[in-house]
């Protein structure tokens, strides 16, 4: 009886692979944070898309967590075939230590790579209290900041470079002002969580602080979960226009044969469909027509490029994120 | 020396038994560690050096080793209480207390970190309480200290617990009837004995203290030169693509914890033949 058991579990075992094999087509989608809810919505719709067009079933899996963190499971060896990042840093990384994907990598899409953007906004308290209505008022003695660490969090980077882009453009480019501006703004910021699900609970589920700077997204995300009467939504006169880039991981997708598929499934983003559903999730899509359609759904608010202000992430990482960069100074003791 | 090797022994087995012994610290604990070593050596020694020796760094290993010997030496004190208890003690409710010991080493550490949170933040169950008294424990080297001793409280009673459990209460009663005071049986015939196992619970609540992780970031509010960690700092640095600062970090924990515990062992080892002999 138990010989029996072990034999079928055996025949299961090697028969395994033969029977995926025969399967649906698999894909893996490496994606950060935020983006959980979105993405089940577009494997459906692109699943559903792909049956109709080859009669081929595709199983889409995702996987999810700091931006940073995800590029390095990629660089270690998770087997992605896409990545859909939140900055373009993590996947050069990804073109740089791994040779996964060429160099230039985000010209091989539209919009930077950038099927959606997204900014950087506030999420303050029911009736906003402290009446914060822009970048100035998160300096202000007495108000408490929660942001996630740029050093471990993508979403926090491109927050810190919204702040240093506010600063420099209101100074009329004066560096120096710029650095003491986010000196002073994260001097009130007493938590510094690892990513920005961290920090959104931290704000939201413990009640710490008065303002969380936040992905548009996510905000919206929590402004939904949390309901209106405890969260509202502040949008800064001047912000950072987020583009969070996909690439298809070349090697993988090719070691799996699932280069048609892995381009199509991103090309599909750029779909009206694809971008219909970004919208919804509060991304703000890149089509005019879309963007139209759902204006109401985000602020108007001024931004400004990574590339126009810091010179493109690689130097920006460089002066502010890396050892000793300008983020370390802000803490080194006087 | 061959001859102190392999002492003669009634029981058969010594060779298959070290042999496995050998190979199984090799697989688990040295090709592992040694790997941390050489990838570390992959980039140049000024680099490692700079990266060892940062302010920010050096003021983790502060927090690190500090808050974790103050968690083990506290968790020593409640721990040796909470055994002391559980073994001579009846009280309604003690299979429950005995069990609800080992929870610590159940839970995932991260969910410990978040319900210590929740409980020390301003205001938290406990920490709206504290507050006025000025005492901050979230996001403060307190609340690592509490989160620490949280997972190190088990390490001391499971260690303790047994040995006191064999010690003879006859003892203590000969002691006091030839005229010890309350403060003598504990420090002359109780202590004694129970000294090994608290150096080896503390040892080991330390050694898990310092490693921790999950539940310490939640608590400690990660604010860079007052509290954050050293594993954190190596999390941050792997996040950067510095595989080799990475390592290098840990490197530099894994030998002082290394030193640190066998310093404990061999005073652990001098008290039992201390012990033995007198």
């Amino acid at each position: 009886m138990r010989f029996g058991r072990w034999t079928r579990a055996g025949v299961a075992l090697l028969a395994g692979p033969v029977m995926f094999a025969a399967g649906p087509v698999k894909l893996l989608n490496v994606s950060y944070d935020p983006t959980r809810e979105l993405y089940q919505d577009i494997n459906a719709a692109f699943t559903r898309q792909w049956k109709a067009k080859t009669g081929v079933d595709v199983e889409i899996s995702q996987s999810h967590g700091g931006s940073g963190k995800q590029a390095r499971s990629v660089i270690d060896g998770l087997q992605a075939d896409v990545v859909t990042l939140a900055l373009a840093y993590d996947i050069d990384s990804i073109a740089e230590h791994a040779h996964l994907l060429p160099a230039n990598w985000q010209t091989r899409l539209p919009n930077n790579s950038s099927p959606y953007t997204s900014t950087v906004v506030f999420l303050v308290r029911h009736g906003n209290p402290k009446h914060i209505k822009d970048w100035d008022d998160l300096v202000r003695p007495g108000v408490s900041v929660i942001a996630p660490n740029p050093k471990s969090s993508g979403g926090a980077r491109w927050a810190y470079l919204a702040a240093w882009g506010y600063a420099l453009k209101k100074s009329g480019g004066d560096d120096k002002k710029a650095q003491e501006f986010v000196t002073r703004l994260y001097r009130n910021v007493p938590v510094l969580d690892s990513g920005a699900r961290g920090s959104t609970t931290t704000f939201a589920q413990r009640g710490i602080g008065d303002v969380l700077l936040d992905w548009e997204n996510e905000a919206f995300l929590a402004l939904k979960e949390l309901g209106q009467d405890k969260v509202e939504v502040v949008t800064p006169s001047i912000s950072i226009l987020a583009e969070p880039p996909v690439a298809v991981v070349d090697r993988v997708a090719a070691r799996h044969g699932t280069t048609q598929l892995a381009k199509a499934y991103l090309e599909f983003l750029y779909t009206p469909e694809g971008q219909e559903i970004a919208a919804r999730h509060y991304y703000r899509p890149r089509s005019p027509e879309i963007a139209a359609k759902y204006a109401s759904h985000f602020a108007k608010v001024q931004l400004f490029t990574i590339d126009e202000v810091f010179g493109g992430w690689q130097k920006a990482q460089k002066r502010h994120f890396d050892d000793g960069g300008v983020f370390d100074q802000i803490y080194a003791p006087k | 020396m061959s001859t102190s090797f392999k002492r003669p022994s009634i029981l058969p087995g010594f060779w298959p038994a070290f042999s496995y012994t050998v190979l199984y610290l090799s697989l688990i604990v040295l090709i592992p560690l040694s790997a941390v070593f050489l990838k570390s050596v992959t980039s140049s020694w000024s680099h490692l050096w700079k990266v060892v020796t940062e302010p920010e760094v050096v003021a983790s290993y502060r927090l690190s080793f500090g808050a974790s010997l103050v968690a083990g030496a506290i968790s020593v004190l409640i721990g040796f209480l909470v055994a002391w208890v559980l073994v001579r003690y009846q009280f309604p409710g003690k299979a429950l207390a005995d069990a609800l010991v080992d929870l610590p080493f159940a839970l995932p550490t991260a969910v410990a970190g978040i319900a210590l949170t929740s409980l020390y933040t301003e205001n938290g169950w406990l920490g709206r309480y504290l507050l006025p008294l000025g005492i901050k424990v979230a996001f403060t080297p307190l609340g690592v200290i509490v989160a620490l001793t949280f997972i190190g409280l088990p390490f001391v009673v499971r260690s303790v617990q047994p040995v006191l459990a064999d010690a003879d209460a006859e003892l203590e009663e000969a002691a006091a009837s030839l005229g010890a005071n309350r403060w003598q049986v504990f420090r002359l015939v109780i202590f004694p004995v129970v000294r090994p196992a608290l150096l080896t619970g503390f040892a080991l609540a330390f050694a898990r203290a310092l490693g921790e992780y999950g539940s310490v970031i939640f608590i400690a509010g990660n604010m860079p030169m007052k509290t954050e960690i050293t594993p954190l700092l190596i999390v941050t640095r792997l996040e950067q693509y510095d595989y080799a600062g990475a390592t290098a970090i840990a490197a530099v924990m894994l030998i002082t914890s290394f030193l640190l515990l066998l310093a404990i062992n061999a005073l652990e080892r001098r008290t039992r033949r201390f012990m033995v002999a007198g």
